[in-house]
């Protein structure tokens, strides 16, 4: 048993923070006030390569693992959530999906501008009426000759009306079983019969794209297929199986920020003639929040682990995503009540965390359904099947080939 | 051309600095990173690399312990070619002029060398003298607090550079090689890359001793430095209040911030 990060990944998270503290902590708060999103920021991911960073080198991405991949989401979201969203969605979703269920032209075609950063990708599952319930999901796909029409609506897409790559998940088979009937779509902005939007009046996230998508008789190049007709659901679960490991490593990370945060406050305030960190009660929110984040992170990293092993981590990483969430969210609104009426307000950074983090213990799983997959593994009601294709375990050296 | 980047480790900035009562110094444990100034010196070596067309080696070297690696590390991540540690037991308790000395027999040793690059100074000790001292044991001409480096002309052996000096900007022509003393403002520099990343995880760092670079033993080391220190001690803690101005308007609020400011002579 070995805890200890390698020199590369201490380099990683170095310029990860680096990045984040230089170019995003000091704007980020405008953005947010202004419900704009911060679309240099992720113009500067895609620069660095942090948009690529666990993609292999020969499909335009870093070479690294899928640690690093965690790592990177820790420091991105103790600066902003919004930053580490988009490495959910785009490479968690979507991305990380191309490799682990694409062809070798699909891969060629849509993969590698994504690594590189030069196309931006969202997911598209949830629907108006289809969230937790994916297979309630009303999309559809009908297969006339070379195409699929598609037609029907996506709502709360992360990077809605920023991202050029969709995968889309609609019904190819009405007939068939809920579960059966879905198939997966690798669907681009410049199609036709293809529009988005943003959504307004969100309690978080303020700084980044939150939206919906509508497709019109959007006419799909069968070619343009993830994995097998009827195989959508599938492949929308092992997507959120990455998905999931960004948010709980990201969740972890806004745990570290509220624990910095409060801990910086909690020595310069003083009440009672002495500084609010002497006091017992405040000691207590800060020992909590010292305590989630270690056990988020061991819980996170794990998973990576697992991931770079090759072994299926379903519930390893549903617990890492159910517990980091649920813990940031009450370590914000602790950093909130640690800071008092400054708290409340905007002045300081807190309020954004506690806004932040409520979204996360919503998306990907609501934390009831992550609550049903722990007890539903240990009761012994689901188990792991093997896939038709599994994510790849990590392997350096065929990760950074060249061709 | 080579140029040669000297570099050393430091706490990071954020470090709490204490000195107990014997006057031991201690950065508790505070994570070991490449002085910031530093930065500047290697971005702007891989900038002159790139405008020369790839007809450059960048080398960077440290003298330090193994921590030096910090700082050797983050250079070559950035996209230096090769870093070289410099250390021997002898060389502890060097003061600048040993230090100095140290540097300036391992650019002897590789040659070929058109320019030596520094930060400003370190965060930790600030004295900024190394940089002239090497350019003085060298022969090369020194040249400190450059803001821009205007020309560099390798094959007629001149560099002209502008120094930010506190009357304003000086023009300066000097003769290749010499050694030049990056500050903050000269560029902006770059992270490592992932791919930097790796190759600086995976790099041989040679270490370079006393005898490597013929070293005079009497000029290193506490034997060579000519700083004595009698006492270390911390400084006094800045002693303040601070006092909100409450008016009515922002007009107002500012009239009176400037008044006190002129009142205590600051504007």
């Amino acid at each position: 048993m070995d805890f200890s990060l390698t020199p590369e990944h201490e380099m990683v998270v170095r310029m990860v923070r680096d990045f984040a503290e230089k170019e995003v902590a000091p704007y980020v708060k405008e953005y947010d006030r202004a419900h704009k999103p911060f679309v240099r920021a992720v113009e500067r991911m895609a620069e660095l390569g942090i948009l690529g960073i666990c993609i292999p080198v020969r499909y335009g991405g870093q070479g690294m693992d899928y640690i690093s991949l965690g790592l990177a989401c820790e420091e991105l979201e103790r600066v902003d959530t919004f930053l580490r969203v988009v490495m959910s969605v785009h490479i968690g979703l979507n991305s990380l999906g191309l490799l682990q269920w694409g062809t070798e032209e699909q891969k060629r075609k849509y993969l590698i501008p994504q690594a590189r950063g030069e196309r931006w990708a969202a997911f598209g599952l949830t629907e108006p009426g289809a969230g937790s319930d994916v297979a309630a999901l009303a999309a559809t796909a009908r297969r006339e000759g070379d195409v699929y029409i598609l037609n029907g609506e996506k709502m709360w897409i992360s990077m809605a009306s920023l991202a050029h790559n969709f995968l889309v998940f609609a019904r190819t088979d009405p007939k068939a079983p809920p579960h059966q009937g879905i198939s997966a779509f690798i669907v681009e902005r410049e199609m036709k019969g293809v529009t988005t939007g943003d959504i307004h009046g969100k309690l978080g996230v303020r700084a980044g794209s939150t939206g919906w998508i509508a497709m019109n008789d959007v006419e799909v190049p069968a070619e343009n297929r993830l994995g097998e007709e009827g195989e959508g659901f599938k492949i929308a679960m092992s997507c959120l199986d990455n998905g999931r490991y960004t948010i709980g490593a990201g969740a972890t990370g806004l745990i570290r920020a509220c624990l910095e945060a409060s801990v910086k406050y909690a020595h310069e305030r003083r009440t009672f003639g002495r500084p609010i960190a002497e006091h017992q009660l405040v000691q207590q929110m800060i020992a909590r929040m010292r305590r989630d984040y270690e056990i988020g992170r061991l819980l996170y990293l794990r998973a990576g682990w697992l991931k770079n092993q090759g072994i299926r981590n379903t519930w390893q990483t549903s617990l890492a995503k159910w517990f980091a969430t649920e813990a940031s969210f009450a370590a914000a609104s602790d950093a909130v009540q640690i800071h008092g009426a400054y708290g409340y307000s905007d002045e300081y950074d807190v309020e954004r965390f506690l806004r932040n983090a409520k979204g996360a213990c919503i998306y990907e799983g609501t934390s009831q359904i992550h609550e049903l997959i722990q007890a539903q593994y240990v009761l012994g009601y689901r188990e792991d099947r093997p896939l038709r294709c599994e994510l790849p375990a990590y392997d350096p050296e065929e990760w950074q080939r060249e061709a | 051309m080579r140029i040669v980047v000297c570099t050393k480790q430091t706490p990071d900035s954020a470090a709490k600095l204490t000195v107990d009562a014997a006057g031991n110094v201690s950065w508790g444990d505070s994570p070991i990173v490449i002085n910031p100034w530093d930065e500047y010196a290697v971005e702007e070596a891989l900038l002159i690399k790139d405008r020369l067309g790839g007809n450059a080696t960048v080398t960077v070297i440290s003298m330090g312990p193994e921590a030096a690696l910090e700082a050797l590390k983050h250079a070559i991540a950035m996209g230096a070619d090769e870093g070289i540690r410099i250390w021997d037991p002898a060389f502890e308790g060097s003061d600048t002029l040993a230090t100095s000395y140290v540097l300036a027999k391992a650019i002897e040793k590789l040659g070929d060398v058109g320019l030596v690059l520094f930060g400003k100074s370190a965060i930790d000790s600030q004295t900024g003298q190394v940089p002239v001292e090497v350019a003085r044991y060298l022969g090369f001409s020194p040249l400190t607090y450059v803001i821009k480096i205007a020309e560099l002309d390798p094959a007629g052996k001149s560099i002209t550079v502008e120094r930010l000096l506190e009357q304003g900007r000086q023009v300066v022509k000097a003769p290749l090689p010499a050694v030049v003393g990056t500050i903050k403002g000269i560029n902006e520099p770059r992270y490592p890359s992932f791919m930097g990343i790796r190759k600086a995880t995976r790099a041989q760092y040679p270490v370079w001793s006393a005898a490597d670079i013929g070293a005079d033993p009497a000029k290193v080391g506490a034997a060579g430095s000519g700083v004595r220190w009698t006492r270390i001690f911390p400084p006094p803690a800045r002693e303040g209040k601070a006092e909100i101005i409450q008016a009515e308007t922002v007009e107002e609020t500012v009239r009176i911030l400037v008044d006190k400011l002129m009142a205590e002579k600051v504007i």
